[in-house]
């Protein structure tokens, strides 16, 4: 009796056990789902506020009027760049009102009018600790506005800025794909993206410490076996990661 | 190592009997570099952060021969071999680097995580360590200066030779389609400040260059100054500093190769 008890006592068990199984598996997936999806879908949306810049600005408009792109974004003669133009270099055309838009009407009345300078909300604004030079990259380097700004000079109206709650910083920097894949060069502005351009510049990646740091050894045998794909005749500056050195662009 | 651009090795002359003590030095730093302050530097001078700072050594004789030398001592930036100075060598974050086409040990501010062994390696005591968040009296963070970022608690911090200057420097010269500055292009703030023209700056790689042709670095013995006016504090140690200090008194020369301030063994 005892062993039929004990062995239809296992057998309900056994199919309890079943059920509860698939109720956590089933909870699993669900919480899994929901973890993606508040993750990838919800948390992005939390994460930004959306402001709207202070009046629009008609890129392709200054440009056939206007004619050239230095005219407002010019480099002074000690090399700084003036970045976005202040109101003392708008109202030297802007001193009453020329179109008929609604936008240069804000701008007129409000900001040329009252002597106030407009606030922008600027895309590219980058932390205190970064040093960046224009004058390296577009006199000596070449380098296109585009590469890293986009092709912002042809575009009819401002995109609503994105701030990361968080860090007060636009959503360019870290891109709009929150995954953080890129397709363009200019859809992050994080320090990777600086360092990827750097990298090619000075050749390649060496891990490896300077030579008098490590034995010949580590260098030369350790090192490459671990980072196979990097090559090892970088020339950068640094003695610990030879890449440019940190200084290059931080303050 | 093969090189990109043109290396160069910025590095400093202090005339110790030129220098009168009056420590411009250390104000023009400080207000250059936005160095916090606490509300009263009398207290515990351990907390307190000077990129320059002025040491007084004495001789300790009475009145005749009575005799004191001002020792500014800035970051040494030591080259020490092939860019292994002591404190970078050390550092577990990357957050301090000896860049080979300056010669400027670096401190970046937004990488350091405040573990201090910088501080416990660098012989000079040149490093320092923010205890607290900068309070900066009312009104003044708008006197600040914008080409340097301002640090926060629980990182270390240092004399980077006015580096921003440079970055400034390098960026006109780009403008302008120069790949070389002149030696008066850059010039730290210290060495502008002081009023007896002690401090002398510039490329140590450059012949034409001032502080080349006074101590004339010897590379076959580990750049000591040809000039017999010339030292290096701690020399023996082998950091191979790139601040040199010249003085034709013997008691100075003996105090700082000793590295013994004020101390009797000065004296003799």
């Amino acid at each position: 009796m005892s062993t039929k008890d004990d062995h239809g006592h296992a057998v309900s068990g056994d199919t309890a056990d079943k059920k509860g199984g698939a109720t956590i598996l089933l909870f699993f997936i669900l919480g899994f789902a929901a973890s993606l999806a508040i993750g990838w879908g919800v948390f992005p949306k939390l994460l930004y506020s959306t402001k709207p810049q202070p009046f629009n600005f008609d890129h392709a408009l200054h440009n056939r009027e206007v004619g050239d792109c230095e005219s407002c974004h010019f480099f002074r003669e000690d090399g700084t760049f003036s970045g976005v133009p202040t109101l003392a270099q708008c109202t030297d055309c802007h001193a009453d009102v020329m179109g008929e838009t609604e936008d240069e009407a804000i701008f007129v009345n409000e900001y040329v009018a009252k002597e106030r300078e407009v606030p922008w909300y600027v895309y590219s604004r980058q932390p205190d600790c970064v040093f960046f030079s224009h004058a390296a990259h577009v006199v000596k380097a070449k380098m296109t506005c585009e590469s890293c700004h986009g092709d912002i000079g042809t575009s009819t109206s401002l995109k609503p800025y994105q701030e990361n709650r968080i860090t007060g910083y636009s959503r360019d920097i870290w891109g709009y794909s929150i995954a953080g894949f890129k397709t363009h060069t200019y859809d992050r502005m994080k320090m990777d993206d600086c360092a990827e351009c750097h990298e090619k510049a000075v050749g390649s990646v060496d891990r490896a410490p300077a030579p008098g740091v490590v034995s010949r050894h580590f260098r030369q045998e350790v090192v490459p076996a671990i980072y196979p794909l990097d090559r090892q005749a970088a020339t950068g500056s640094s003695v610990q990661t030879r890449r440019d050195a940190c200084f290059v662009c931080h303050k | 190592m093969e090189m990109n651009a043109k290396q160069h090795k910025y590095g400093m002359v202090i005339d110790l009997d030129k220098c009168t003590g009056c420590g411009a030095c250390m104000v023009a730093c400080m207000a250059e570099n936005n160095v916090p302050f606490k509300k009263d530097e009398s207290d515990n001078k351990r907390d307190s952060i000077t990129w320059m700072r002025v040491f007084k050594v004495s001789n300790d004789k009475p009145y005749p021969e009575a005799d004191i030398c001002y020792l500014p001592r800035p970051c040494m930036h030591c080259e020490g071999h092939d860019g292994h100075s002591p404190c970078v060598s050390v550092c577990p974050a990357t957050a301090t680097d000896y860049s080979q086409e300056t010669g400027v040990v670096s401190q970046i501010y937004t990488r350091c995580f405040g573990c201090r062994y910088c501080m416990a390696a660098c012989p000079y005591h040149a490093r320092y360590f923010n205890w607290w968040d900068p309070v900066w009296p009312e009104g003044m963070e708008k006197y600040l200066s914008p080409n340097v970022s301002p640090r926060m608690r629980g990182v270390v911090e240092k004399c980077s030779f006015c580096f921003h200057r440079y970055q400034l420097a390098m960026e006109k010269a780009h403008y302008e389609g120069r790949a070389e500055l002149e030696e008066q292009e850059y010039q730290p703030a210290c060495v502008q400040a002081c009023p007896a023209g002690a401090i002398v700056f510039g490329d140590l790689n450059n012949p034409e260059h001032r502080v080349t042709r006074i101590v004339e670095p010897d590379p076959h013995h580990h750049f000591t100054g040809h000039s017999k006016k010339a030292l290096r504090l701690l020399e023996q140690l082998g950091t191979n500093p790139k601040v040199y200090y010249l003085t034709e008194r013997q008691w100075v020369r003996k105090a700082l190769d000793q590295y013994n301030f004020g101390s009797q063994a000065a004296a003799h």
